[in-house]
């Protein structure tokens, strides 16, 4: 079992913890507004450009949106699982999940782009490509940029996380993990399902409202 | 006796001080760079925002210049960049980060009895995005500046601005996650890493408005962050977002704009206020009046700060409806600004009043900032603000706040607490006669563009009717009094670091327990982490006999 003492700056590893914790907590709450902003602006010109907004709609890839909504929710739970396994100390079990995880976020990013691809080939892309045209044309655009906005700074989001499972997989693999001391598992788990809620304000915004009642 | 004096031969002998920060884990630079300490942190940023400062002010310099007569010597499009670089520079550079990284980063930990900040390694990382973003401001300006004002209003910055927007807006993007990254670090320490006995209502105000500050900066700088993406991406991609020739609405900048910066108005003063109310009480020898109301004045800043941000649009296009609760909210905002100054008078009450450079920085703060609150009174009004919008009342009023505000109080917390900092004194007559000259250099400086505003001189144009020109003169000559003064306390604490006398731990008699620990403090702050059983501000009328040393 590997000894760990607290940082200097703590008096014990409990309160080193707990820090951490609230520390991540805090975090997740300046990212709560930085996605809050592209949702406002979202809001806004939805309620501006209703057809148009819906027109664009309608052009997402339903399928692709369900299936990762449905891979994202998965790796999330296989996550606190993992934090689960963590706390009872059983480092391998930890390292596996975690891995598994990391294995489902990057399906995840493989289909994202594959999406990505299918746009750019139909021109929905602002600025660079786009061909949309008719009488919601600037709407769509406007759709599209947020669109690509938006799921780009989550596919950041989850390019970060997939590293941090990963390096939390290879360290808990080696043993650095303790049912003592897991914090930076703990951190990393509610990192990820911060990333999986986004997901989840996403969904529904992108792939259903133009879908919803015609 | 060889030819040293006395005294020289007392501040020459180093060895007798134990060992502390500066000393402890070596001097090189190297040491410096990569240090985790929260103490040497602050002393890089104390650095890093002082060159930001001159700069800044060098550009104002060059305004003023301009402005002495009527044509000026700047072309219009230079002298739009040195005011854009001038406000960019001052906000986002010096302001907002002067008292919360400098004095707020060395003494938060130490006045609440902990080690270090919660995680020392994101302070330091803070300090180096500070410096990216820096440079990269920097680099736009060598590039070729940016001419938007500090604002970056769209479509003039994404449209028709030719310059170096994109460059500046990363700046100040990544300036902003130094910022998230020491409100978090704030918050998390305040709220986990308190000693025993170190209850909430034991903090001293520094603490509260620091703390109060790091929520706005958490809660406000992601807005401001993603509304800069947005901005940056319109311009780059030429998609209209904002700019209503392309589809856009130019008001869902200006909304997000303003609520991020109307709540930042009060990171750059809840700092000062928080400054301040730890010199009044110790230089009049009395406890802060009504302690628990300072400290909630702070909070409840924070709370209604992000009510009141479309006041900046009254002009802008908003429903008669809108504008009026706005203006409404806009009032209530300045209850708690009463409070304080109402506080701080009563503290002065009847106090054993000395006079000390941080004193009179103090004093002229509170005189400053009340003229400031009470002429952003009269802009809260619907109808004047329709009179003095966009002329030079507003910018008389912003720097009364600001610089009147702001930047004394940064001085009288760099005077108060640099003995604790660098265990030195400083001339205490220069740091007075300083701290008049720029009272005075102030108020020739900024009075007259009341005056100005009130006849009706638009601000941002470099050139302006004759019969302003009276009220210019007075307003550029005092400036270069303002700028003599800014630059005293250069020389002077430079020498204090070489020549200056011993501090001892407790100069001022103060009660905080920063003063409790040696000057320069040991790299841990505590040698033993102090237990809290007293209120902040104990003091009595007379200041406790001291032995030669300073220890009470
Ligand atoms: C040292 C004396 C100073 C002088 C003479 C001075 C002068 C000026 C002038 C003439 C303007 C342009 C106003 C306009 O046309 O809109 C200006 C703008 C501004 N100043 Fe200062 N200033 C000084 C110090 C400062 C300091 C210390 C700060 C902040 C710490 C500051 C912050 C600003 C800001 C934020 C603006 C707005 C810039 C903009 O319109 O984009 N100033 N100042
Ligand atoms: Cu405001």
């Amino acid at each position: 079992m590997p000894d760990i003492r607290p940082e200097p700056q703590y008096a014990t590893l409990e309160q080193q913890t707990d820090v951490a914790v609230f520390g991540m907590w805090i975090f997740l709450a300046t990212e709560v507004l930085f996605f809050g902003g592209m949702l406002f602006a979202y809001t806004v010109y939805r309620g501006v450009y209703p057809e148009g907004f819906a027109e664009a709609g309608r052009h997402t890839k339903i399928v692709i949106g369900t299936v990762n909504t449905v891979i994202l929710l998965t790796s999330s739970f296989v996550v606190a699982w993992a934090v689960h396994l963590a706390e009872r100390g059983r480092g391998r079990g930890v390292a596996v999940l975690l891995g598994v995880a990391a294995l489902l976020g990057t399906i995840f990013l493989g289909l994202k782009s594959f999406e990505y691809y299918q746009e750019w080939h139909e021109g929905l892309v602002p600025g660079l490509r786009f061909e949309a045209a008719g009488p919601h044309a600037h709407a769509m655009e406007l759709f599209y940029l947020l669109y690509f906005m938006m799921t780009g700074v989550h596919g950041l989001h989850v390019t970060i996380g997939i590293g941090l499972l990963a390096t939390m997989a290879v360290r808990a693999w080696r043993g650095a993990f303790s049912s003592a001391y897991h914090t930076p598992v703990e951190i990393t788990g509610l990192y990820w399902h911060f990333v999986d809620i986004v997901w989840i304000f996403l969904y529904p915004l992108i792939y259903l409202v133009g879908r919803s009642g015609g | 006796m060889t030819a040293t004096s006395p005294d020289r031969a007392v501040t020459a002998r180093p060895a007798a001080q134990p060992p502390n920060y500066l000393t402890e884990g070596g001097s090189t630079l190297r040491s410096w760079l990569l240090t985790h300490d929260h103490k040497r942190i602050a002393i890089l940023y104390a650095l890093t925002i002082t060159v930001f400062f001159f700069f800044g002010g060098a550009a104002a310099a060059m305004i003023r210049l301009n402005l002495v007569t009527p044509p000026g010597i700047f072309a219009a499009d230079t002298y739009n960049r040195l005011f854009s670089i001038h406000g960019i520079v001052m906000v986002w550079f010096f302001l907002i980060p002067s008292i919360p990284n400098t004095l707020g980063n060395f003494l938060l930990p130490m006045m609440i009895g902990a080690k270090d900040l919660a995680f020392p390694r994101i302070n330091l990382l803070s300090w180096y995005l500070f410096v990216v973003a820096g440079v990269v401001a920097l680099v736009a300006v060598i590039a070729g500046g940016v001419d938007t004002g500090w604002t970056f209003y769209t479509p003039f910055s994404t449209m028709y601005s030719n310059s170096y927007v994109i460059l500046a807006i990363s700046a100040v993007f990544i300036s902003g996650f130094s910022s998230i990254l020491t409100g978090l670090n704030f918050i998390v320490t305040v709220h986990r890493l308190r000693a025993p006995g170190m209850t909430w209502y034991r903090l001293p105000i520094f603490v509260w408005s620091n703390y109060s500050t790091a929520i706005i900066l958490v809660l406000a700088t992601p807005v401001l962050a993603i509304t800069l993406a947005l901005l940056a991406v319109e311009r780059l991609l030429q998609v209209g977002i904002f700019d209503p020739a392309l589809g856009g609405d130019p008001l869902l900048f200006q909304h997000l704009f303003w609520f991020y910066s109307h709540p930042a108005v009060y990171i750059m003063i809840l700092p000062g206020f928080g400054v301040i109310s730890e010199v009044v009480p110790c230089f009049s020898r009395k406890p802060i009046f009504g302690y628990k109301f300072v400290a909630w004045a702070s909070v409840s800043f924070t709370a209604v700060s992000f009510l009141v941000w479309a006041h900046h649009m009254f002009v802008a296009g908003m429903s008669v409806y809108a504008a009026l609760v706005f203006s409404l909210l806009s009032y209530i905002i300045a209850v708690p600004s009463a409070i304080k100054v109402f506080n701080w008078t009563a503290t002065l009450h009847k106090g054993w009043i000395s006079f000390d450079a941080p004193m009179l920085y103090a004093l002229g703060f509170i005189g400053l900032f009340t003229t400031g609150g009470l002429s952003g009174l009269f802009t809260a009004n619907l109808a004047f603000d329709v009179h003095v919008t966009d002329t030079y009342f507003v910018v008389a009023h912003f720097h009364y706040i600001m610089v009147g505000g702001m930047v004394s109080a940064y001085f009288a917390g760099l005077h108060f607490w640099w003995p604790k900092i660098t265990g030195r004194i400083y001339h205490e007559w220069w740091a007075r006669i300083a701290a008049l000259l720029i009272f005075v250099g102030f108020n020739l400086t900024f009075f007259p563009q009341f005056i100005l505003g009130y006849l009706g001189m638009e601000r941002r144009y470099h050139s302006y009717p004759p019969e302003f020109q009276f009220w210019n003169i007075l307003s550029s000559a005092g400036a270069s009094i303002l700028a003599l003064g800014y630059v005293m306390p250069l020389f002077y604490l430079t020498w204090s670091l070489y020549r200056g006398q011993r501090a001892g731990a407790n100069p001022w008699a103060a009660t905080g327990l920063e003063w409790t620990t040696p000057s320069p403090p040991p790299k841990h702050n505590f040698d033993k982490t102090p237990t809290v059983t007293r209120p902040p501000y104990q003091y009595r009328p007379e200041p406790e006999p001291q032995d030669a040393q300073g220890h009470a």
